[in-house]
């Protein structure tokens, strides 16, 4: 079984904050300096078990607490470096503290039995013992290994190639490597080669296709021994021709193969000698790895470990009895098999050639490998991820009142999730106000943690003792306040803005509440979206998160350097309308902006009536200049903070596009703009709360001329793939090159259709109502498109499925209503109604046959995506920018000698650029 | 160079100079390329900042938008090529052989001009036996198929009998081939063990045989682009084409990346990559920063061979065990590293994470450098 042993080293000093969990208990001495610090109870009582690192959490010892100060904590030691190798049987008997020899577990009294698997010198799962071997209670012993004495060697299911290897390759009489002397330094060197291709696997294998490529007969060359062939029956069984090879001969011939040519096989002597990849000394791993759990019947249930171990010594035991009684063969053979079976399941249960070993329901039982691999094994989800405590997680809902890097936290959740705060002798009076509130009044405080760890939960009794014992260098963990650092996610976190860090606002009821400009980068919506909520618990924690993380320092995509957080539905409607048509009598136009939370309206100019673009000038500094676009296309001006000219919409406003915001993102920095969008964003709001928006069917209807147009080009598309059609069965028609006939005319009949329907979308465009509140939501970019709008009014359309007019169904016609053989459009998915008049049977299914693909892409492609970004971030997470300015990889190789070849960060620049032609024209 | 601008020379990037050179009148070039310069130290990057996971992040986060379907691209007579999202997967895995393989041929002048386009065009499609074949008629009693050529497609592709002879000598074992005008006969060799079933099976084979153009290339089709003609064709063959005295073989690409990696090398194959990526994304209308897919291609390209973003490439190059371990098949590695006595030294992302380590990226970072006297360290004595 490979080990890692881990080395640590004093480094350097490196200042940590206690990064401890507070378990939910009463007085818990916390541990310090520990590497398996902040982990919840449950998985510190099984550090991480089976992980091959297993070890290193236990050699860091506690940090000694010398000054009367509680939080700073000092780690000393750093682990630097992991070496993996396989541990020899001499060392596996010297690091194991206990010798197994009966598969009996506990006693009659329920205490476990000396050498069994529970033994007390492996570790203790039960609170009130003590360990036999470090002497420390349940949750301080880390376990201990103990081993047992294999009565026959087995091979260990692992290393079952590599030793087929050596056995094929190596002589069985003297051991070498059969490559002659002479050759042995080229085929070195071309073996090299190899293996910086194809890695270690390609390398064993291409010892073998040198070997059978020298054809020197089946004679070692150095000691002329005839050389049979070996091969593998699966899984465990090595045959040299015929004959079966027994684990104690294969170790026997492993043993000669001498260390420099072990090498050869990519095998370090230093860290493993061949034969030790047979066992004959079997670890058994601590009982702290395999905790078994008390049933509420009081029965105890163990650990699919334990019950594989238990196989594995009733066995061997059985074995050693047999033996020592001078069986006949074929018992101890039957028995040696049997053993081999257990121990490669324990190992392994997935081997392709054995039947898993089952528990008695018939279930398979998860060993080793079972717990280490996959997405929930203890590689990646225990170690790569972890949990954390001091989060909370509900449903959100909007408040567009609160502001855009805050966060509503319902007061619940404020009262259960604390803030550490150190007693200094400056903030007492203010401290112990919490503690005497306790944890059932707001803002009170749940805990008290003395200088040397101990904490206290604060209840009506030890209120009292608490208060008075209460002096600098304590620690009160209190409830969470307004302006607190708090770190905001929502799950799938698909990118850096996926989670970021809020400020608290304690709000009544029962959801997170978040203000809807930020739904955005976190693509969330209300329809049920749960959000997590954490809480950093040190300084360090809390400046990072804030100086790094906060809303407004995310505004900018790193994906293409416009803003992620803009205005959306209403606001934008409300603040197209309004620069677009306002005109309000003064009061009513202050009366806006204040409750815009505009204060000083000074800018406003003192007339009788304004129009909107000046109410917008308000919001706006007043040395700031922009020039753009707006959607249609016309320009936008704003010229010493008055807009001008033009109409705000999505394009200045939304995210994605947002240049507006961008321009003064760059100009006065991330804070002014937040600002500044949350006014604009209440401000749109407020004007439609102002006026009234709502929409009405009639906003769909269109003039009887553009109707007629409208059918008139549906009907000329028609007809014209009617003659289309014709010619094709006069076989008249003529292909495309490279086209058949048939294929051809698929593409003129879909070209028409959509020419035809384009036309309509066109004709509503010309047409349809103009300044209705429906046209304000489209033209201003905050939902719907106009093809959403021609389709409601004029014609939905041509069905596509995969690119092509639908032709699935019964054989030669889509639905049973057809004629066999019909291509006109209707039988094929052309939607010739419109959505306001209602579909026809057969177009409301055609239109269901594509909706349900677009389902089925949508469910395939998600985990496809998913992948293909977990592959992605696998591959580049350690890619670094260097202080030189290169891009680097963990061990230091160069990928790129500038950042993007211009050291451009394009979360900083204008959509991946510096606008060089703007330079140019500010310069005077 | 402008002389205002001498002193920004390898201060900032040579397209940015450029660009201000065109554009600004050289009366405020001075105090213009001061603000530019001021501007790009502003946005440069900052020291540690994690550029990988940006990329990733950046790609892996539009990538749930992209549509799964294989897309004709522009015009109704053009080819199927694969876009969207598996377009994505199989330029980043680095595959050997690729969905819907294409190119792009340019000509030289005359012939971008239109001259002998059709002739061109036909000339590159690779022409199987099969194709020039009107009629077979299997004879069971002589053992021999009597086949009718089309004689006006061999005019249009300048092929005569004989070579038709000959390349069917060339390819076929087990039967005599004779042949004059259109005429041709195929004879089973050998004996009477022989039935229709061979004949048969000669038949279906035949078909198959290579007789003119180039290899690979299945589809053909003349464009008009920008006032040239292109050839795009279905299936690739870099090598073959590119040899052609009337090719461009400055412009002339496919989209095959490896296929360009063998050809015209890495440098060349990064570009292609670059390329094709950035058209999946154009074509789906997301706007991914250039920068990001150079990093993505770079990392795969930067060994000299392109390797996939897979186990079996870029990630199976880590130095780090665990860092590979938490990839895909954690075992397989493990067990490799104890075999070579391996250490993993702890300098990436995920084992720092594992350990509860800071992590060397970003504000993990830097380190601190002082002076620690030793013996009051020693006595316990900290400031």
């Amino acid at each position: 079984m490979p080990k890692a042993k881990a080395s640590e080293e004093t480094k350097k000093e490196l200042k940590e904050m206690a990064p401890e969990a507070a378990p939910e208990e009463e007085e818990v001495l916390l541990k310090s300096g520990d590497v398996g610090a902040g982990m919840t109870p449950e998985e510190s009582a099984a550090p991480s078990a089976g992980a091959p690192a297993a070890e290193a959490a236990g050699e860091a010892p506690s940090a000694k607490r010398e000054s009367v100060m509680a939080t700073p904590q000092y780690i000393f030691k750093q682990v630097s470096n992991i070496v993996f190798g396989v541990l020899s049987p001499k060392l596996l008997k010297k690091m194991a503290s206990a010798k197994v020899v009966t598969p009996e577990l506990y006693d009659k009294e329920g205490y476990p039995v000396d050498g069994g698997l529970m033994d007390i010198r492996l570790g203790v799962i039960d609170p009130g013992l003590r360990c036999k071997t470090c002497g420390c209670k349940l949750k301080e012993c880390i376990g201990h290994f103990g081993y047992i004495e294999m009565a026959r060697p087995v091979v260990h299911i692992k290393f079952v190639p590599v030793i087929l290897s050596l056995l094929r390759s190596t002589c069985h009489e003297c051991g070498k490597i059969l490559i002659p002397k002479e050759k042995l330094e080229k085929s070195k060197s071309i073996l090299e080669k190899i293996e910086i291709e194809g890695g270690l696997r390609a390398r064993r294998k291409a010892i073998k296709t040198i070997i059978d490529s020298l054809k020197a007969g089946n004679k070692c060359s150095h000691c002329n021994a005839k050389q049979s062939k070996i091969s593998l029956e699966k899984p465990t069984t090595y045959m040299e021709g015929e004959r079966r090879l027994s684990p104690i001969e294969v170790r026997a011939r492993l043993e000669k193969i001498p260390d420099e040519d072990a090498m050869i096989f990519g095998i370090n002597p230093a860290t493993v000698r061949p034969e030790w990849l047979i066992l004959t000394v079997l670890p058994v791993p601590p009982v702290t790895m395999r905790p078994s759990i008390t049933l509420e019947t009081g029965e105890r249930s163990e650990d699919d470990l334990t019950h594989k171990l238990g196989d594995i010594v009733r066995i061997n035991q059985r074995l050693f009895e047999n033996i020592n009684a001078g069986a006949p063969e074929i018992i101890i053979e039957d028995l040696w098999d049997l053993l081999q079976y257990h121990v490669t399941t324990f190992f392994d249960n997935d081997v392709a050639q054995l039947p898993p070993a089952r528990h008695r329901s018939g279930q398979p039982l998860k060993t080793l490998t079972e717990r280490i691999k996959s997405k929930e094994g203890r590689i990646r989800h225990n170690l790569a991820g972890k949990r954390t405590n001091f989060c909370a997680r509900t449903v959100i809902s909007p408040d567009p009142f609160i502001k855009v890097n805050e966060v509503g936290v319902p007061k619940v959740i404020a009262m259960k999730v604390t803030v550490p705060e150190v007693v200094q002798p400056w903030n007492m009076a203010y401290l112990k106000k919490f503690v005497e509130r306790g944890p059932g009044t707001y803002p009170g405080a749940n805990y008290v943690v003395r200088p040397d760890g101990k904490k206290k939960k604060i209840t009506e009794e030890t209120k009292e003792a608490a208060l008075e014992e209460l002096q600098p260098g304590y620690v009160v963990e209190r409830h969470l306040m307004d302006g607190d650092i708090t770190i905001f996610n929502r799950q799938p976190c698909l990118h850096r803005m996926s989670t970021m860090c809020h400020k608290v606002k304690v709000l009544p009821g029962r959801t997170l509440r978040l203000n809807p400009t930020v739904c955005a980068p976190y693509n969330a919506d209300f329809d049920g979206d749960e959000m997590n909520l954490h809480v950093p618990q040190t300084e360090e924690s809390r400046a990072e998160a804030e100086i790094l993380m906060q809303v407004q320092t995310q505004l900018i995509s790193p994906r293409y350097g416009l803003p992620v957080i803009g205005c959306l539905q209403d606001s934008l409607s409300g603040s197209y309308a309004l620069t677009k048509f306002a005109e309000l009598s003064r009061e009513d136009a202050i009366q806006l902006l204040i409750r815009a939370g505009v204060t000083d309206v000074g800018k406003l100019p003192n007339k009788k009536t304004v129009n909107g673009r000046e109410i917008f000038s308000v919001m706006m500094p007043d040395d700031f200049n922009f020039e753009g676009e707006s959607r249609s296309g016309a320009k936008i001006v704003i010229k010493d903070g008055k807009l001008v000219e033009g109409v705000i919409d999505e394009k200045s406003l939304g995210e994605g596009s947002g240049f507006l915001l961008r321009a003064l993102h760059r100009q006065y920095g991330s804070q002014t703009t937040i600002d500044i969008l949350y006014k604009v964003f209440t401000l749109g709001n407020e004007y439609l709360q102002m006026t009234g928006f709502s929409i009405v069917i009639s906003d769909f209807d269109l003039p009887s001329i553009a109707q007629e147009q409208i059918e008139q080009a549906i009907v000329e598309a028609e007809n014209e793939i009617q003659t289309l059609i014709q010619q094709f069965h006069e076989g008249k028609l003529e292909a495309f090159p490279g086209r058949s006939v048939g294929e051809t005319l698929e593409f003129k009949i879909l070209e028409l259709l959509n020419k035809a329907r384009n036309k309509a979308g066109q004709l509503v465009k010309e047409h349809a109502k103009k300044d209705t509140d429906t046209r304000i939501m489209v033209d201003s970019g905050a939902r719907g498109n106009i093809l959403q709008l021609s389709q409601i009014s004029a014609i939905v359309g041509q069905q596509a499925l995969r690119g092509k007019r639908i032709e699935k169904g019964y054989r030669g016609r889509t639905l049973s209503c057809f004629k066999k053989g019909d291509i006109s459009p209707l039988a094929h998915g052309f939607v010739r109604s419109n959505l306001k008049k209602g579909l026809s049977p057969q177009e409301f299914f055609f239109c269901n046959i594509t909706g349900r693909d677009s389902l089925m892409d949508t469910a395939l492609r998600t985990p496809k995506s998913g992948y293909l970004y977990r592959r992605l971030a696998n591959a580049m997470q350690d890619l670094r920018v260097e202080y030189d300015g290169t891009v680097r990889d963990a061990t230091g190789k160069i990928i790129q000698f500038k950042y993007g070849e211009d050291s451009v960060d394009v979360s900083r620049s204008e959509n991946g650029k510096i606008n060089i032609q703007r330079i140019i024209d500010t310069t005077e | 160079m402008h002389k205002d601008l001498e002193d920004y020379d390898g201060k900032l990037p040579g397209k940015m100079l450029q660009e201000l050179e065109e554009k600004c009148p050289a009366g405020k070039l001075k105090k213009a390329a001061k603000r530019l310069y001021e501007e790009y130290l502003a946005v440069k990057v900052d020291s540690g900042e994690s550029v990988g996971v940006v990329a990733a992040e950046s790609i892996g986060e539009p990538s749930t938008q992209m549509t799964l379907n294989t897309f004709h691209f522009a015009g109704a007579a053009e080819m199927n090529v694969t876009m969207g999202l598996p377009r994505v997967v199989e330029i980043l895995d680095g595959r050997k052989e690729i969905k819907t393989p294409m190119m792009e041929i340019f000509l030289k002048a005359p012939y971008n001009k239109g001259k002998d386009i059709k002739e061109i065009a036909l000339a590159l499609k690779e022409t199987t036996f099969g194709e020039l074949v009107t009629e077979f008629n299997l004879n069971v009693v002589d053992l021999k198929i009597d086949v009718k050529l089309d004689t006006e497609r061999m005019k249009q592709l300048s092929i005569t009998t004989a070579t038709v002879v000959k390349s069917l000598e060339k390819g076929i074992k087990g039967a005599t081939v004779k042949g004059e005008g259109s005429d041709l006969v195929l004879k089973l060799k050998g004996g009477e063990d022989k039935g229709l079933n061979e004949l048969y099976k000669l038949k279906e084979n035949v078909r198959k045989i290579y007789i003119s153009g180039i290899k690979g290339i299945a589809q053909v089709l003349p464009v008009r682009r920008h006032e040239e003609f292109i050839i795009i064709t279905a299936g690739s063959n870099m090598k073959k084409v590119l040899e052609l005295d009337f090719v461009d073989a400055m412009r002339t690409t496919t989209n095959d990346v490896q296929e360009i990696s063998e050809v015209l090398g890495i440098e060349a194959a990064r570009q292609a990559a670059l390329n094709e990526v950035i058209r999946v994304f154009e074509a789906q209308g997301i706007d991914v920063d250039i920068r990001h897919l150079m990093l993505v291609v770079d990392t795969m390209t930067v060994s000299g061979t392109v390797k996939g973003v897979t186990r079996y490439g870029v990630i199976s190059e880590k130095s780090s065990v665990l860092a590979r371990a938490s990839f895909e098949t954690p075992i397989l590695h493990i067990i490799e590293a104890a075999l070579v006595g391996e250490s993993d030294e702890l300098n990436s992302v995920v084992e720092n994470v594992m350990l509860n380590q800071p992590v060397p990226i970003g504000t993990g970072l830097p380190g601190l450098v002082a002076k620690i006297d030793k013996e009051k360290l020693e006595h316990g004595e900290t400031k």
